[in-house]
């Protein structure tokens, strides 16, 4: 399985910042005029940053280098305009790379958009063979898998009306499928997924999973979703500012991924304001901090996490109880403890340690939800105050552990269970 | 492994530029499909919901020639004796309708199709090539309606047509070529520049009054007869009226000219399509 499918070498592609000509012979003549003269171009944006003038260059990919083998799922993530898009479409050929080249066996079926080609006034069944044909496949391929596609997108009933009286969801569920079957050697996604309904959602990700695993096809895939990379992908690029910030394990690049939007601090100083509805205002927390670390949210497996919370209260209230979730940087939920009703909360400023024993918690990046409330006499809860999704910390891997396998968070979840005991029993001699 | 690697083979390498004379033929006859496809989505949703459907193609170059027959014709004059004049202009008018319709469609291929064009690949030079094949139909409804008209004069014995009708289908292929060749060399510029969208309708307007199609070669002067004879479609309208009624001679060097240019601004038409293709979703 060591055949590479797609081989990426110092591919750049370069776009020019500003109004890319004056779209008009006279626009351009009067440009020209200008720069002839020394003068402002009149055409220039107003108000583009001024550190990027008009016709400077803006690399979206900048050597980019990498290689895909035949049947992996590689999915390939980063912030809006780190380059993803921009790569699909080098890849599917839309525009053409400023520099490097592009290297693939077989053919690239990209979804970069689904439904690409249909044409309102024909029917399904018209469509399909049309948006077919648009992807590259032959009419005797597209014969031979017509009665895979219809069942696929469960339409059989509607196949021969005109796609315009189509609803959205079906329409989609008919291209995509379109685009699943066709025969080819690489799948390109920009998260077509994000549409149709959870069902039909699933369904596609096995499809896709089906194409990898068992068909041998290179899936390459493109989403903001990270529960369905996980699900689909062995591995994952992450891209940042046009470059590759990093190659490999999904999780791992999740979490670099993840870890750019909420940098990890040490405190959180906190305002009086909380976007809930549901709470009192009687008391606010003011200040998170990690204890006892040097300078960055990291522990082993097993470790102890200490918090201290500092926090204003109006009232007296000696049952308030402590309740701390844990969920991943991306919002899985993992986890939640919590204290009995025996916070003893005074009026005015005061402070609490807190201590959550990471026991059990897998190697990887969390965050937690920390809630003050107390239970009222109908056994409710009251909340006082919510902090969502703060103190992200990462749990190290201690490298001999799982008899060195890297930790699989898609394959087994975020909970190390107790070690397990097993005993030689000699049956025989048992009975 | 790595030395594995390098020395596999790709089967498709994408770089920045492509040679200059490298028209991807291979890769057009494998989307030949598709071209056929782009044909039969043209013409039927050119026709849906609509009363009378390709019947359209008639009405409306019927409804000119009775035009050109009233205002070119009777009141003018333009049209030579001998023939009768509505033929005359009805012959000149679906060559040329073809042609024009051709034109101005294929002139469109980058504007109109920018949104499918940025989402998926494949050969760009099938959308011209099918818009040309799709017109070919609506050409192929107005010829039949030709036809019968010509039956019914041929029969009353006022026209002859003659041998050189064998001939149609190379003038229709050198219309074919002709049209594609100006559409994509206006469609690659249009990409940078939008002001010849609005050139193209009238441009073509004027190519048309600039050949015999609602007067006769005949009342154009001697001295600016050579300089009108390099208009490559001339010759095609002339030989497609010879064809059909038997009225003008054939002219072989000019005709063999207006093939030369033919093929060059089709050669230069795709060389400039290929350069704009790979990179005009970044401006258009």
């Amino acid at each position: 399985m060591d055949e590479l499918a797609i081989k990426i070498e110092h591919v750049s592609k370069q776009y020019r910042l500003g109004a890319i000509g004056g779209g008009t012979l006279k626009g351009d003549l009067q440009s020209w005029w200008a720069r002839k003269r020394g003068r402002e171009d009149p055409n220039s944006k107003i108000g583009s940053r001024t550190d990027l003038k008009t016709g400077d260059k803006f690399l979206a990919l900048d050597d980019v280098s990498f290689e895909v083998k035949k049947g992996e799922a590689v999915g390939i993530i980063g912030h809006n305009g780190a380059g993803k898009s921009t790569l699909l479409k080098l890849l599917s050929r839309v525009t053409a790379p400023t520099s490097g080249s592009i290297s693939y066996n077989g053919r690239i079926a990209s979804m970069l958009e689904v439904g690409t080609g249909f044409h309102q006034e024909l029917t399904g069944r018209e469509n399909v063979y049309m948006n077919g044909a648009i992807l590259g496949m032959t009419k005797a391929e597209i014969d031979r898998k017509m009665d895979q596609i219809i069942d696929f997108a469960e339409m059989r009933q509607f196949i021969d009306t005109p796609v315009k009286r189509y609803s959205s969801g079906m329409y989609v569920k008919l291209a995509f499928s379109v685009a699943a079957h066709l025969d080819s050697e690489i799948m390109v996604m920009d998260e077509v997924l994000a549409v149709g309904d959870m069902k039909f959602q699933q369904k596609c990700l096995g499809r896709m999973g089906d194409a990898a695993n068992t068909e041998g096809r290179t899936v390459l895939y493109v989403s903001h979703n990270m529960n369905t990379i996980r699900q689909l992908c062995t591995r994952c690029i992450v891209l940042d500012h046009g470059k590759v910030v990093f190659d490999g394990d999904t999780e791992k690049a999740i979490s670099i991924y993840m870890n750019r939007n909420s940098l990890m601090q040490l405190s959180y100083d906190l305002g009086d304001e909380r976007p809930y509805k549901d709470l009192d205002d009687w008391m606010r927390i003011s200040r998170i901090g990690f204890l006892e670390l040097a300078s960055e949210p990291l522990y082993r497996m097993g470790d102890t996490l200490k918090l201290r919370i500092d926090l204003n209260s109006e009232k007296d209230d000696p049952k308030i109880a402590l309740r701390i979730m844990v969920r991943t940087l991306d919002g899985v939920r993992v986890g939640m403890t919590t204290t009995a009703p025996v916070l003893h909360i005074r009026p005015g400023p005061q402070s609490m340690r807190v201590e959550l024993p990471l026991t059990g918690l897998a190697p990887g990046s969390y965050q937690l939800t920390i809630v003050y409330y107390s239970i009222n006499t109908y056994g409710t809860d009251k909340v006082h105050d919510r902090i969502m999704d703060i103190c992200s910390f990462v749990i190290d891997q201690d490298p001999a552990a799982f008899n060195h396998k890297e930790w699989l968070h898609g394959t087994w979840g975020y909970l190390t269970l107790p070690e397990l005991k097993v005993q030689a029993v000699n049956s025989v001699t048992e009975e | 492994m790595e030395n594995n690697n390098s020395a596999q083979q790709f089967s498709t390498v994408i770089v920045p530029k492509t040679k200059l004379l490298d028209f991807h033929l291979k890769e057009l006859v494998r989307y030949r499909d598709l071209i056929f496809l782009f044909v039969k989505r043209n013409f039927v949703a050119h026709y849906k919901q609509t009363v009378l459907g390709p019947a359209w193609a008639v009405i409306q170059p019927l409804l000119t020639t009775v035009v050109f027959t009233v205002v070119f014709g009777k009141l003018a004059g333009l049209a030579p004796g001998g023939v009768p004049s509505f033929l005359f202009f009805m012959s000149g008018n679906i060559a040329w309708g073809y042609f024009s319709g051709c034109l101005t469609a294929t002139a469109n291929t980058f504007t109109g199709n920018a949104a499918i064009f940025g989402k998926v690949y494949f050969p760009r030079l099938v959308t011209p090539i099918s818009t040309v094949i799709s017109n070919l139909i609506g050409f192929g409804i107005q010829f039949a309606m030709f036809l019968v008209f010509l039956v019914i004069y041929w029969i009353r014995g006022t026209v002859q047509p003659t041998l050189y009708a064998l001939l149609l289908p190379l003038l229709l292929l050198q219309m074919a070529m002709l049209s594609l060749g100006v559409g994509v060399i206006i469609s690659s510029l249009t990409t940078k520049y939008r002001d010849l969208v609005m050139l193209v309708g009238f441009g073509v307007q004027l190519w048309m009054y600039g050949t015999p199609v609602a007067y006769d070669i005949g009342i154009v002067p001697a001295k600016f007869l050579g300089l009108y004879m390099l208009n490559p479609m001339t010759p095609v309208i002339n030989t497609f009226r010879l064809a059909f009624l038997g009225i003008g001679s054939f002219d072989l060097p000019h005709y063999l000219l207006s093939w030369a240019m033919t093929l060059a601004v089709l050669v230069i038409g795709i060389v400039l399509f290929n350069r704009v293709e790979k990179t005009f979703m970044d401006t258009v």
